[in-house]
């Protein structure tokens, strides 16, 4: 019978048919734990009377929300983390790499075909891979320590075709905005989003892995890219593997059918404070800005901090605006740094951090007072989730927050 | 056991803001519960109180620290016309119980309510409004008493067993 991608990623790790509604355990080839959600995850494997996990090899471990240790509670917790992992045997990569999605995908933990868990509802990221990637909670993290596998509903998929090439300085982040939009917030609820078409065939492993970050922010599941000669690429220098076909069958059965043409797409900005409160960003143009932050597992990466820089070329930030750049890894930071982006960055008068979360959780540092505004690369503009209650956030792509932190306002960079 | 009504789209950082998240005791997170969105709600909630949302109750963060802030609150049942995914398998997994209802919107705040599980349905005014029934496989989970519970007394799991659609 005709399947779709994450039908035949279940069937091959049950090794009978499964069907989009089946309820199976199915094993999992890696998961995720790190600083906020681990800790969590952890007593629970002791409470459920778990001494050893299942295999410390398919477990990766990271702090990225609250590093360097923001709190004394923080760096109880790292140190907790820390012990565990030497006691089991796990690897892990402490604060050293990077934000958790971006480490994973770069280190190889994710490859087409497997089915990933991490205690972090971004893990669907990974999809950007051919993977079947999705966030769990802590108790159920608990759980898959234990057994290495954890019950899952196969979701339905809708089928996202997007073709046509972008404007100029428009690009992946304006589709998933868009694409969000119409879905809503809730639209994709316990499904599966695929991305097919020329436009996601064309776009790079830093663009697909924006696009399928915000697959939750739909309440999907998990998004996915069917692997291609871009994602084999990608894989090859990461893990050692050869490359397979993996895709749905021309008549397999969606939940829903979406199709774009991105030719005539403008910047898109989402506005407090839900993901799906999209409009172009002329509706909004001329926005008063207190803080831009370019950075998160939405848009952390070289190609982002490129495009940002690009559009800022020789100018200087705003002074009224608070500019925070953040590199998603240790070898995006490199890379950026190399290719001389950080010195443009910081010449204009940006605040350059390590790679971590930053400001998008509101954890650790970046937090707004109440009325201030904020324009951030990030995946969510929730009430509060960036400091008070009283601020904005507003979501754009990196070359829009580079546009409007130059103008110290929401500015349509096709204008810059 | 009065009901606090809540709108579409409660998300996870207006129920436990992100700072807030190297707390795991949930009494300890309950002093923080919908901190800044709804504050009078800590201030007078009672034991067994019970959250009544519109769609898509508990969208956003995986952090588990949401359901458990509930919980330390007192309340123990949430009913809501749709919950987002992660939400509702945390709440499960954490022993307070997802209620799905689709006419939810008709049920106010501070209206006396009363939850019969077993017959599926919530009487509210003199009213009953009928509640969808916990998934099968959530459901042996419930009556463990939670996923540790649950876990407890096995040593593996037989993988790629389960029920077809």
């Amino acid at each position: 019978m005709a399947a779709t991608i994450v039908e035949k990623i279940f069937s091959s790790h049950c090794g009978r048919e499964i069907r989009a509604g089946d309820v199976v355990m199915a094993p999992v080839d890696a998961a995720m734990i790190h600083d906020i959600t681990g800790p969590l995850a952890i007593r629970v494997l002791r409470d459920m009377g778990g001494e050893r996990v299942f295999d410390p090899r398919k477990i990766v471990m990271l702090f990225d929300h609250q590093i360097p240790a923001d709190s004394i509670p923080a760096a109880e917790n790292h140190v907790f983390m820390r012990e565990f992992a030497r006691e089991q045997g796990i690897h892990n990569y402490d604060m050293r790499e990077g934000v958790c999605h971006q480490v994973v995908m770069e280190k190889g933990h994710a490859a087409p075909g497997e089915i990933v868990v991490g205690t972090d509802s971004h893990t669907c990221t990974y999809g950007a891979g051919g993977a079947f990637a999705t966030g769990i909670g802590s108790t159920d993290m608990g759980f898959v320590l234990k057994f290495g596998a954890l019950y899952f509903r196969v979701p339905e998929s809708i089928l996202v075709e997007a073709n046509g090439r972008f404007d100029r300085r428009v690009g992946a982040k304006d589709l998933i905005l868009n694409i969000a939009g119409d879905i809503g917030a809730d639209g994709a609820t316990y499904q599966a989003l695929e991305f097919v078409g020329d436009t996601f065939r064309t776009m790079d492993m830093a663009g697909r892995m924006t696009c399928a970050n915000m697959a939750i922010e739909m309440g999907a599941k998990a998004g996915i890219v069917p692997p291609d000669e871009t994602t084999w690429e990608y894989i090859a220098p990461r893990r050692a593997m050869q490359p397979f076909a993996l895709a749905s069958d021309p008549d397999a059965v969606y939940a829903e059918y979406r199709q774009y043409d991105v030719a005539d797409l403008a910047p898109q900005i989402a506005v407090p404070h839900n993901v799906d409160n999209v409009v172009d960003v002329g509706e909004v143009a001329g926005t008063k800005v207190d803080q831009v932050f370019i950075g998160s597992c939405t848009n952390g990466r070289f190609e982002d901090l490129a495009e940002a820089a690009e559009v800022l070329g020789k100018e200087q930030f705003a002074e009224s605006v608070r500019v925070i750049v953040i590199p998603a890894s240790r070898d995006e930071y490199l890379k950026s740094l190399k290719a001389g982006l950080i010195e443009r960055f910081v010449e204009a008068g940006a605040l350059f951090e390590a790679p971590c979360c930053g400001p998008c959780m509101g954890g650790a540092f970046g937090l707004l007072a109440p009325g201030e505004v904020s324009l951030s690369t990030s995946n969510r503009n929730f009430k509060g989730r960036q400091g008070s209650t009283a601020a904005s956030v507003y979501l754009c792509s990196p070359a829009t927050a580079a546009a409007s932190a130059i103008y110290g306002e929401i500015t349509d960079p096709r204008e810059v | 056991m009065r009901v606090w009504k809540f709108g579409d789209d409660i998300d996870t950082d207006a129920i436990i803001p992100g700072r807030f998240l190297t707390i795991y005791d949930e009494k300890e997170l309950a002093e923080h519960v919908f901190e800044g969105t709804r504050d009078e709600l800590r201030a007078t909630v009672a034991e067994g109180d019970i959250l009544v949302a519109g769609n898509n109750f508990g969208c956003g963060s995986s952090r588990e620290h949401a359901p458990l802030a509930l919980r330390g609150a007192g309340i123990r049942v949430v009913i809501a016309k749709s919950f987002a995914r992660i939400f509702y398998r945390n709440a499960v997994n954490t022993g307070l119980l997802p209620l799905v209802c689709p006419e939810a919107e008709a049920i106010e705040d501070g209206s006396a309510i009363a939850v019969n599980t077993a017959e599926g349905y919530i009487e509210v005014d003199g009213r009953r409004l009928a509640i969808e029934p916990v998934p099968p496989f959530l459901q042996r989970i419930v009556d463990a008493g939670g996923l540790v519970e649950y876990a407890k007394g096995m040593d593996e799991v037989e993988t790629c067993t389960g029920s077809q659609a």
